[in-house]
């Protein structure tokens, strides 16, 4: 026989699954589930939730149909400021603080230098892109994309570096350690000078060698 | 691929290593197949990357545990159970309803997956669709391509929370809860990383479609369009772009024009009739019908909306498309038109001259697909295709061709046209605009030719 008596078993294990965790009773708690609760389950309205036409008095917007759905509730400040990490070539969102080529430099030795290198070449190995060179490369046979020879912001260096390195300690660098380590690798570029220090102020001013190496897409016009 | 490396010299260090690394990846798996097609007496030889052997690249471990055709194996494949194979189906029971545990899974005789391309990061990686053994115009979720760049985080949908904030009247934040009691919508589209056929500039590279066109996948999305969510908090003058980040570790962050996100813009939680897979974005994805993989940001945690796009690493050191002249094409959103002919495709092997049906799927990020023409010639003549219903704006859209083969060589492709009048243009075409460092958005005719003894493999023609 086809294993008979297991299939059972496991039939009687399924039957009981579906029974207690896949169809809760009505009006049983259904914490865990992943399927929005029913309307009913609405809180009451409070003044942090934003007007809905079913609370609008004056009875002018069309409920349920373009918006004010009165779902969601406002975002406050703090909670904004806590994942509102991004920063614009024009200095937008930078932090207070800074960091010095020096700072960068035994910074940069204790936390990227595994995976980066010692001449910020990259290491192959590991995915690690090079962090310089390739400067007037990029129009010939052979070219290079790097922060030094591509990159139109330093802005990007300072958001990108904050958000996603070290890539086995993301997240965990101070806003000081980030000036300095755009300091240091802009520095190893070329494109600062060793007594370069980097803060709010700085760092938008910086003049990025390919500032003027992207153009606007043209197609479909062009292929 | 040994004679490849001098030809790849002309690439920058990191291309030229991904080249090669997935020349060697793709070598592997093909031998690996060859090894288990010697194994096997029972072999049909038609479609060696379509057969229940699979494609495995860079897995050779796992790949020798799967079955060989006929043979019990130890394990069964990924997604599918291992059963006795009974001796007569109709002489004994089969076995029980929900044996399977409640959630199903795949024949023990069937085993496509994914193939990782082997960068050199596991963090930063790739896996892509096996186009070959595609049928119809959906992905199965569990084959839909992957780009990741920190790994798939595994997050708590009732922790989630998107917040909206920057140039709104009311920065607003939406629970996952929130976000499903919005009006809903689904659509069906692809998403294709614009990274699919890199290797494929200036050389044929990779044998199978699944290495030279994996990274285009369909699924039927479900969200609240993203317009509605921007509605309910109030977009101000002067907005222009929004950034969409995401929750990983990557923390993986893309600017978009706001005539895009209140347009057809979806905040996806579903995907083929479920919640999303994790590795797509679990709980919550940001998809942008037409626009290239990237921008489809996944565990989507927050949008700002602002005046300017914010140039982040993604849209600068990456996702542009560098010119002859070194100046380097930015935002470059839209994924153009592009066919690829999926049956018979590289690897396979036509058993016999006769009766073929060529297959394939076209697809446009600038709407319908309108016709698909097939050359058996290298383009010298054309024949049209019948296209499937349904024909979708920005989805895959499955084309077909009865088609003799009389045993002679042949070199097959396909073109497509969509409702804008684009036409997929030659590698020659795109090449003396682009020339071959541009790296993304490689959208020419594919072609594949068949040898006289009926193998197929991938050419420039
Ligand atoms: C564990 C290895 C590792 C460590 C440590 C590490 N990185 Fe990285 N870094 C990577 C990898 C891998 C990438 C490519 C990621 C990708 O492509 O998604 C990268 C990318 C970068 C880039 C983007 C370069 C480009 O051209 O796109 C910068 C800048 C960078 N790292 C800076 C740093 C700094 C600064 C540190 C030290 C604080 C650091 N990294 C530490 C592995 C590492």
């Amino acid at each position: 026989m086809f294993m008979r008596d297991k299939l059972r078993q496991s039939l009687a294990i399924g039957a009981l699954a579906l029974t207690t965790t896949a169809l809760p009773a009505i009006g049983q708690e259904t914490q865990g589930r992943t399927v929005a609760p029913l309307p009913a389950e609405i809180e009451e309205t409070t003044e942090l939730v934003p007007t809905s036409p079913v609370a609008d008095s004056e009875g002018t917007a069309d409920a349920g149909l373009e918006s004010n759905f009165g779902l969601g509730r406002a975002a406050t400040e703090a909670e904004i400021a806590a994942i509102d990490i991004d920063v614009m070539p024009d200095g937008r969102g930078l932090p207070e603080g800074n960091g010095s080529y020096a700072e960068g430099s035994s910074l940069y030795e204790e936390k990227c230098l595994a995976c980066h290198g010692e001449n910020l070449e990259g290491i192959k190995e590991l995915g690690a892109p090079a962090l310089i060179g390739g400067r007037d490369t990029l129009g010939s046979d052979k070219p290079v994309k790097t922060v030094e020879s591509y990159l139109a912001n330093a802005s990007t260096l300072y958001d990108y570096i904050h958000r996603a390195m070290p890539l086995d300690s993301p997240g965990s660098l101070s806003a000081d350690e980030v000036y300095a380590l755009s300091a240091y690798i802009l520095g190893r570029g070329g494109i600062l000078g060793e007594d370069a220090e980097l803060d709010a102020q700085s760092l938008p001013q910086v003049q990025m060698p390919n500032a003027d190496g992207f153009i606007a897409d043209p197609r479909p016009d062009s292929l | 691929m040994s004679d490849d490396t001098t030809h790849h010299e002309r690439y920058g260090p990191a291309e030229r290593r991904m080249v090669r690394q997935m020349a060697d990846a793709e070598t592997q798996m093909l031998d690996q197949l060859a090894q288990d097609d010697a194994d096997c007496e029972c072999r049909e030889g038609m479609f060696p990357g379509v057969s229940r052997r699979g494609m495995l690249f860079g897995g050779a471990a796992l790949g020798a545990s799967l079955l060989s055709s006929g043979q019990a194996a130890a394990q069964a494949p990924p997604g599918a159970i291992e059963y006795p194979v009974q001796p007569d189906s109709t002489k004994e029971q089969g076995r029980l309803i929900l044996d399977d545990g409640g959630y199903g899974s795949r024949s023990q005789f069937e085993n496509e997956l994914r193939w990782r391309y082997p960068t050199d990061s596991l963090d930063s990686s790739w896996s892509m669709t096996p186009l070959a053994a595609g049928m119809g115009i959906i992905t199965p979720s569990g084959l839909h391509f992957e780009r990741h760049h920190g790994g798939i985080p595994t997050i708590d949908p009732e922790k989630h929370s998107l917040i909206i904030h920057g140039m709104v009247d009311k920065p607003l934040r939406f629970t996952m809860n929130d976000l499903k009691r919005l009006p809903s919508v689904s659509r069906t589209m692809f998403i294709e990383c614009s990274g699919n056929g890199l290797s494929e500039w200036d050389k044929p590279t990779l044998k199978t479609v699944q290495g030279t066109h994996g990274l285009t996948s369909t699924s039927e999305w479900t969200g609240v369009l993203l317009s509605t969510v921007l509605k309910e908090a109030g977009i101000q003058d002067g907005a222009a772009w929004i950034l969409a980040e995401g929750a990983d570790a990557a923390v993986m962050t893309r600017s978009v024009p706001i005539d895009k996100a209140m347009d057809d813009a979806i905040l996806a939680y579903g995907q083929n009739g479920e919640a999303l897979r994790p590795e797509q974005g679990y709980p919550l994805r940001l998809l942008l019908p037409g626009y290239e993989g990237n921008t489809h940001i996944k565990w989507l945690r927050r949008l700002e909306i602002s005046d300017k796009p914010f140039m982040t690493r993604e849209e600068t050191l990456k996702y542009t498309d560098l010119l002859p002249d070194g100046k380097a094409r930015e935002f470059t959103l839209e994924m153009d038109a592009k066919s690829v002919i999926t049956f018979p495709s590289g690897a396979m092997r036509l058993p016999t001259p006769g009766y073929y049906e060529i297959s394939g799927i076209a697809w446009s990020g600038r709407g319908k697909i309108t016709g698909v023409e097939i050359s058996a010639d290298g383009g010298k003549t054309w024949n049209k295709a019948t296209l499937q219903e349904p024909v979708l704006d920005k989805c895959h859209t499955r084309f077909r061709m009865p088609w003799v083969w009389d045993g002679r060589e042949a070199v097959l492709q396909s073109r497509c046209t969509d409702e804008s009048g684009y036409v997929q243009p030659t590698l020659a075409e795109l090449v003396k605009v682009r020339g071959v460092y541009s790296v993304y958005h490689l959208n020419a005719i594919q072609s594949w030719h068949v040898a006289a003894n009926g193998e197929v493999s991938n050419v420039h023609a």
